[in-house]
């Protein structure tokens, strides 16, 4: 069974049941009396790592139930981008992640305005990229992507290669053409049915994450046709995929889910929150797990925002909830227990987090990792449809991958296909 | 003189009874219809003539025949186009041939009559959603049960995904498989109808099984088989939840070169992704006018076909 797809049909019920309910109930929000009994529902997609902070906040919190519905990263989105058009369904907490938080930047009169108030605990660029023309956050941030590679040691050495971590790191130290190099001479000596990465796309992901320009430049204008950075991202992609390393699976399906319990492949592109999903796939291979760091250093892929929207029955409390939850305490919580990186720099130099060591990862020090590339992390401007602009070039990279087109030909369709995104 | 009035009152409101409650009673149907139907279809079609963005609180322009000129240059509407009709006669045809010979050998007595006649229904009542997923799984690249099954005569592992081909065959399979038994028990029910007497006599004159079904049973079926033609038709050509869920992507694209796009997920596309309403709106009347074209043909063809057999 596909969780995703399953949690959405569950979405949907639910999401029936919570219309006819609010339409018998009739409760008014934010009247104030604070002992009435309300539910918050929380939609996310991923795994935000917030199930035991919500046992938390309910124990002081009685009066509130908090209801988590997740759904795959695309549903997701377009999910809330409708329910925004339409005026309802949307959730009273909204997960948005930073491919679409321009996109919902533009319809910050949507949004409940969460003032400023937390402005001075944030990382600039991430309070920045939630926040409106005219000056309103939509948005608290909750993690940043980071980015490292992690990757099977024990598949490493099962090939004769060298799986110590920092010797894997030193290795592909100086860019992405060693880490091809490296993957080369693994898949000569792979245990079978076992590739190097995961999927095209979410190599492209993590190079392109490195680049000071991505997708759009600052005034909103698509870049992807004539920017260099894409360009050679797209180049090391092929060279990669045309090089038999890639599994030729896509990120978060259910293909690649089972990827993860098959061993079908020995890295991947690891912001801190790939760490989260890795810990939910592969529970079979903890301890076998490991983190280097990535291929020319730097570089950042993905990390969400809290949003309320403005549609909700219980604004205030949402509002409050949604700062509780990204407040620095339960970043901290959220790093140690799951692995996602706080957005919140005073946390980094603090002894818990910088000096963190992840089991699961055989005590790869990803508190130092993480802690480090954050402050080093040179942030990317992300225009409104980067995340479908993403998906576009995933596809244009299956389909290099499925032998239907040639690097040319597969371009050359992307370009156009990203073009028409813009209209 | 007052009896008399009593009684034209009495006879006034019987007439009025007898000619004005049957409409009252078929008025539900035409509300609903009217609200759920007939209105959306309208408002539909005036959304059509606007360039409509769905994210912009409704704001809207006039722009005529626009969003259509634009639809009709566009290769992903034809190839959309392309994929409905090729995934449709892949699933149809089959399965209208199958669903008339499950029909046949269930009209015959059997062990356990019934629940086979209710078994074949049971794919219709699962959810498609459960379905589609179970099969996607079945037809999965790496570990799916049917590439293991070629595997034992020697062919693949095929990509079921990645060709065009290979996808609606797949696709196909998965509608055929939920919609035979439903067809298979209507045609059931009209074979139940046809009077025992004519077999007796063709078997007295010594016709063979397969001549009784041509002679008798499928000429007899025509208006039946005309009816699950051109539902079948809507149905078929309307297909997007299949489509929707086989790609691992989870977009509505329809694969990595929208080789399995059909013409309901390219508007949904176009609405839910792109939020243009408008030509979203001009694809969805497209998409009606295709399919009243191929049930009128539909209609005639087989009127034809069974007409021939007599």
């Amino acid at each position: 069974m596909h969780p995703n797809r399953l949690l959405r049909l569950a979405a949907a019920t639910l999401a029936a049941g919570v219309l006819l309910t609010a339409c018998g109930t009739g409760t008014e929000g934010g009247s104030g009396g604070g002992n009435e009994k309300i539910t918050l529902n929380v939609n996310l997609f991923g795994n935000f790592g917030y199930q035991d902070l919500y046992a938390e906040y309910q124990k002081s919190h009685p009066n509130i139930t908090i209801q988590e519905r997740t759904a795959a990263y695309n549903d997701h989105h377009r999910d809330l981008i409708t329910h925004l058009a339409t005026g309802s369904g949307a959730g009273d907490i909204e997960g948005v992640d930073t491919g679409f938080i321009a996109q919902m930047r533009e319809r910050g009169n949507l949004f409940v305005d969460l003032g400023k108030d937390r402005q001075s605990e944030y990382l600039d660029w991430k309070w920045a990229a939630s926040l409106t023309k005219d000056g309103k956050q939509v948005g608290y941030g909750t993690d940043v992507g980071g980015l490292a590679i992690c990757y099977r040691r024990d598949l490493f050495e099962k090939a004769g290669m060298p799986f110590d971590r920092d010797q894997v790191s030193a290795a592909w130290g100086s860019g992405w053409d060693q880490y091809i190099e490296f993957g080369k001479r693994y898949a000569a000596k792979a245990p079978a049915g076992s590739a190097f990465f995961d999927g095209g796309g979410q190599l492209f992901n993590a190079i392109i994450g490195q680049a000071p320009v991505g997708y759009y430049n600052e005034d909103n204008a698509i870049v992807v046709g004539t920017s260099p950075d894409v360009r050679k991202a797209w180049d090391l992609t092929v060279k990669a995929i045309q090089s038999n390393l890639s599994a030729k699976l896509i990120g978060s399906s259910q293909e690649w889910n089972n990827g993860f319990a098959k061993d079908q492949f020995a890295t991947i592109a690891c912001p801190a929150w790939m760490m989260t999903k890795i810990k939910d796939q592969a529970k079979h291979a903890a301890g076998k797990w490991d983190v280097a760091s990535v291929p020319g250093g730097g570089g950042n892929w993905g990390g969400s925002y809290l949003t309320v929207p403005k549609q909700g029955k219980h604004v205030e409390e949402a509002k409050k909830l949604a700062a509780w939850l990204t407040a620095p305490e339960q970043q901290a919580k959220v790093f140690t227990a799951r692995g996602n990186l706080p957005s919140i720099p005073a946390l980094y130099d603090k002894p818990d987090i910088a000096q963190y060591k992840d089991a699961f990862f055989n005590n790869a020090p990803v508190g130092q990792l993480f802690t480090t590339a954050a402050k080093q992390l040179k942030p990317q401007y992300q225009g409104p449809r980067a995340g479908d602009v993403q998906t576009t070039i995933r596809d244009a990279l299956v389909r290099i991958e499925q032998g239907k087109q040639s690097s040319d030909e597969s371009w050359k369709q992307m370009v156009s296909d990203v073009e028409r995104l813009a209209k | 003189m007052a009896t008399y009035l009593h009684q034209a009152r009495r006879a006034g409101l019987s007439r009025l009874d007898t000619k004005g409650s049957p409409y009252l009673y078929i008025l539900p149907f035409f509300l609903l219809f009217g609200a759920f139907g007939l209105f959306p279809l309208l408002y539909t079609a005036y959304v059509s003539f606007n360039d409509w963005d769905l994210l912009d609180s409704g704001s809207h322009r006039w722009v005529g025949l626009a969003n259509y000129r634009e639809m009709l240059q566009d290769a992903y509407f034809w190839n959309a186009l392309g994929n409905t009709l090729s995934i449709w006669v892949l699933s149809t045809v089959p399965q209208l041939l199958a669903a008339l010979w499950i029909a046949h050998l269930l009209n015959h007595r059997l062990r356990a009559r019934t629940a086979l006649r209710m078994g074949v229904l049971l794919p219709n009542v699962t959810s498609i959603v459960a379905v589609t997923i179970v099969f996607t799984q079945l037809f999965g690249r790496d570990f799916g049960m049917v590439n293991w099954a070629l595997g034992l005569v020697g062919i693949g592992p095929i990509d079921w995904q990645a060709n065009t081909w290979s996808s609606h065959l797949a696709i196909s399979f998965i509608v055929a498989w939920r919609w035979t038994g439903y067809n298979a028990l209507i045609y059931l029910a009209s074979m139940q109808a046809i009077p025992h007497h004519l077999y007796e006599a063709a078997d007295l004159d010594g016709a063979s099984q397969a001549q009784q079904f041509r002679r008798i049973t499928v000429p007899m079926l025509r208006p039946t088989i005309i009816f699950t033609t051109v539902i079948s038709t809507i149905g078929g050509l309307q297909i997007m939840a299949e489509p929707l869920l086989f790609a691992s992507s989870q977009t509505p694209t329809g694969g990595s070169d929208r080789q399995f796009q059909t013409v309901a997920l390219f508007m949904y596309e176009q609405g839910f992704r792109e939020f243009r309403f408008g030509y979203a709106s001009a694809v969805a009347w497209t998409l009606c006018l295709v399919i009243a074209i191929f049930a009128i043909i539909n209609f005639l063809l087989t009127r034809r076909i069974a007409k021939d057999e007599d």
